[in-house]
């Protein structure tokens, strides 16, 4: 088992009537990179900001390498990168990592040494002494990171760092997070893209109304929530009016589109020997099947099932 | 069309800062123009203050001071106390008075006038009664010399006939007794005519002035009018000072904390209170730059006197930029929005600067705006800058000013602290 980092313990932090984190409970462990997931307004960037020391909670308590956190300051082996591009447009990228390098107590050679470091790893070294007015947004978001990890930190906490950029880039952050995962860096970061959180992270946290609702891996995460189950869903040749009744078996979880009638939904636990028999109710009702499609258990799905599917803004 | 009517009246009608600038700002600067330019008038003849210092002592020269005294348009200060007690004023203090901006006027009446007076009349010729004025201000001096001829007229009426009467007998031989008596008839009536004030015995047609008075610049500036150009360089200096100052401050504040360099930088080992000081201390110096290329070009397309000035420029263009930036600070603290801040700023900062003399000098406006213009920032910097300039002050005379703007710049500082508390852990 990796040794804990950081922990948040029943973190509670209101705001007017708005209760932002309601007993919230997590743990990040050494050399991972944890997903903290959550619908809009769950309390994931207040979360962030009470960790990184610029919010202070009404209760509970966030313990970073066995310290509790004043709630008042940084802690000196945290490297924050906030959701928004927080860099200065009209420095270069490498006037960028030397002010904020400075402001992090390097100085010199070390400071040379990092910042050098950082380019490299965000590939921005053949940038470095661009105006950063003239990088892509996907050049931003890099160096945004950049300036978070520069001073080399034990800790990372990354609000939505793959916001608005395109794929080519979030792959190359994804790999400089992992990077620094393989090198003992324990990572936190928030983010709306799940398939990124399944494919990239090593563990999730799902947060919802200001508490964490599930945690762990995403086969933890599945068989404490949607199960082994594959959807199967199988688009007819026209509409289907009958009764869903019709075309389900005993063990069979199904369901028509309401909206489109032709699609047709079921929840199977053994694909191979549940699908053959829904074929034939199919033909035996008149129709024929035009597409099947067959999805194993997601983090879309998981989330979905545990934050439901009503908009939150 | 209607559609774009609409989107821009519900755009203005939710802009609470547009609306601000659109129709309270050009109110708010009716008001202050038609209070310091709508007195102008009235306190240019009726509050002038004037230090009088009768070296003479005689019967003229005390009826000329009560004549001065009595005049509705001038305040008269005839002591070192300003309160009325101390010592009758002399010459050196009452230059010292005007040198150093306390009264725009003074007037010395020389020994000698009283018997001159008395002897030749209408036909003058004695010694000349001296204005020693700051001709910075133009106006005041004016109005004191037209004064001082009707005052000479009017306070004594009886020793003119007097005077004139010898100069007639000494041209056109002795007059008989009966004329003698008819004379001296009048001469009661004519005194009492004098003490009690009425300008009906005094004819603007006489033909010659009673009293030759010179007007003497005591500023006695190698050039005035470049030194006044260094007044508008510094008012229009400061009044651009606090623009930049309060755009910078907006620009190193609520834009950081719009784009999240704040956040970042809150979360370095800087803390609150060094990332203030240290924009503080940046727009200081950009301030500092930002007079100094003023002045410069002033010296450079104007002839401004800046070279000889130096000690003085630096002393109160580093405290000026100083209290100009903390200012900007405290603004930019105070503001929620960029937009709120540059509407607040504008009417604030534009205000100050009409008020406090960037616009209109503070000396030539009514006793009572001078007053209100020390409430502001601009006045106290301008102030300083023209004591060096103009007054050609020592350094060590400018405490006033310094004490003022120092003392601001902490209370500013000290404000702009506590309002960016709000960006420091909630």
């Amino acid at each position: 088992m990796s040794t804990t980092v950081l922990s948040v313990t029943a973190a509670k932090k209101r705001f007017g009537q708005v209760v932002a984190l309601d007993g919230a409970t997590f743990e990040l462990r050494q050399g991972e990179l944890l997903a903290l997931l959550g619908p809009n307004g769950a309390g994931k960037t207040t979360l962030i900001r009470a960790i990184a020391g610029r919010v202070r909670l009404d209760g509970g308590e966030i313990r970073v390498f066995d310290r509790t956190l004043d709630g008042r300051s940084t802690p000196p082996e945290l490297g924050i990168v906030p959701q928004e591009v927080a860099i200065y447009p009209l420095l270069t990228a490498r006037e960028n990592l030397q002010a904020f390098g400075s402001l992090h107590g390097l100085t010199g050679a070390a400071l040379a040494k990092q910042v050098d470091w950082a380019l490299d790893r965000t590939g921005l070294a053949d940038r470095a002494s661009e105006s950063v007015k003239q990088f892509s947004g996907g050049m931003r978001r890099r160096l945004n990171i950049a300036c978070g990890i520069l001073h080399r930190p034990r800790i990372v906490l990354l609000d939505e760092p793959t916001v608005g950029v395109d794929p080519q880039s979030r792959d190359r952050i994804y790999d400089v997070l992992a990077e620094l995962a393989r090198s003992g860096v324990s990572l936190l970061l928030t983010t709306h893209h799940l398939e990124e959180a399944e494919a990239r992270c090593s563990r999730t946290v799902i947060i919802d109304h200001g508490n964490v609702i599930a945690s762990g891996t995403l086969s933890e995460l599945v068989d404490q929530t949607v199960g082994r189950h594959r959807l199967v869903t199988l688009r007819l040749d026209a509409p289907f009016d009958g009764s869903a009744a019709v075309l389900r078996s005993a063990s069979d979880d199904l369901s028509i589109d309401e909206s489109d009638t032709r699609l047709v939904r079921a929840r199977m636990r053994d694909v191979a020997s549940g699908l053959p028999p829904l074929l034939e109710r199919i033909r035996l009702a008149g129709r024929a099947v035009d597409d099947v499609e067959v999805r194993g258990p997601s983090l879309q799905s998981v989330f979905i099932h545990l934050t439901g599917r009503e908009l939150r803004e | 069309m209607g559609t774009l009517l609409r989107i821009g009246f519900i755009n203005l009608r939710r802009d609470r800062v547009a609306q601000a600038l659109t129709f309270v700002l050009p109110i708010v600067f009716f008001s202050i123009f038609a209070t310091v330019f709508g007195g102008q008038q009235e306190a240019a003849t009726s509050s002038i203050r004037l230090a009088v210092v009768d070296e003479d002592r005689s019967e003229v020269s005390a009826r000329l001071v009560e004549g001065l005294r009595r005049e509705k348009a001038l305040r008269t200060r005839m002591t070192e106390d300003a309160a009325g007690k101390g010592k009758p004023l002399d010459r050196a203090a009452a230059e010292r008075l005007v040198r150093a901006g306390d009264l725009p006027v003074a007037v010395v009446i020389p020994r000698g006038l009283g018997a001159s007076f008395t002897q030749r009349g209408f036909s003058g010729g004695g010694p000349p009664v001296q204005l020693l004025s700051d001709v910075s201000d133009r106006i005041a001096p004016q109005i004191i010399l037209g004064l001082m001829q009707k005052v000479a007229m009017t306070a004594a009426p009886d020793l003119l006939l007097q005077g004139d009467m010898r100069r007639f007998e000494q041209y056109a031989g002795a007059l008989t007794p009966e004329q003698k008596a008819a004379v001296d008839s009048w001469v009661p009536m004519l005194k009492a005519q004098g003490q009690s004030g009425s300008s009906g015995g005094a004819s603007s047609g006489s033909a010659g002035m009673p009293v030759t008075v010179d007007v003497v610049d005591i500023m006695r500036t190698g050039n005035r009018e470049r030194s006044l150009i260094s007044f508008y360089a510094a008012g229009i200096g400061v009044m651009f000072l606090l623009f930049s100052a309060v755009g910078g401050a907006g620009g190193a504040l609520l834009d950081e904390a719009e784009a999240g360099t704040l956040e970042r930088l809150l979360s370095t080992n800087i803390g609150m209170t060094g990332v203030l000081l240290g924009k503080w201390v940046f727009l200081a110096l950009v301030g500092c730059t930002q007079l100094t290329v003023m002045f410069l070009w002033g010296r450079l397309a104007f002839g401004l006197p800046l070279f000889s000035h130096l000690p003085g420029f630096a002393i109160m263009t580093i405290a000026t930029s100083a209290a100009a930036a903390a200012l900007g600070l405290v603004l930019a603290t105070l503001a929620r929005t960029r937009a709120q801040l540059q509407g607040f700023s504008t009417i604030f900062i534009l205000t100050m600067s009409a008020l406090g003399g960037s616009m209109f000098p503070r000396f030539l406006m009514s006793e009572t705006m001078q007053k209100i213009g020390l409430l502001t920032f601009n006045a106290w910097a301008l102030d300083g800058y023209l004591k060096v300039f103009w007054r050609q002050a020592a350094v060590w005379q400018l405490w006033p000013q310094l004490l003022v703007l120092g003392t601001a710049t902490a209370v500013f500082l000290g404000i702009a602290r506590l309002l960016a508390r709000r960006w420091e852990a909630v």
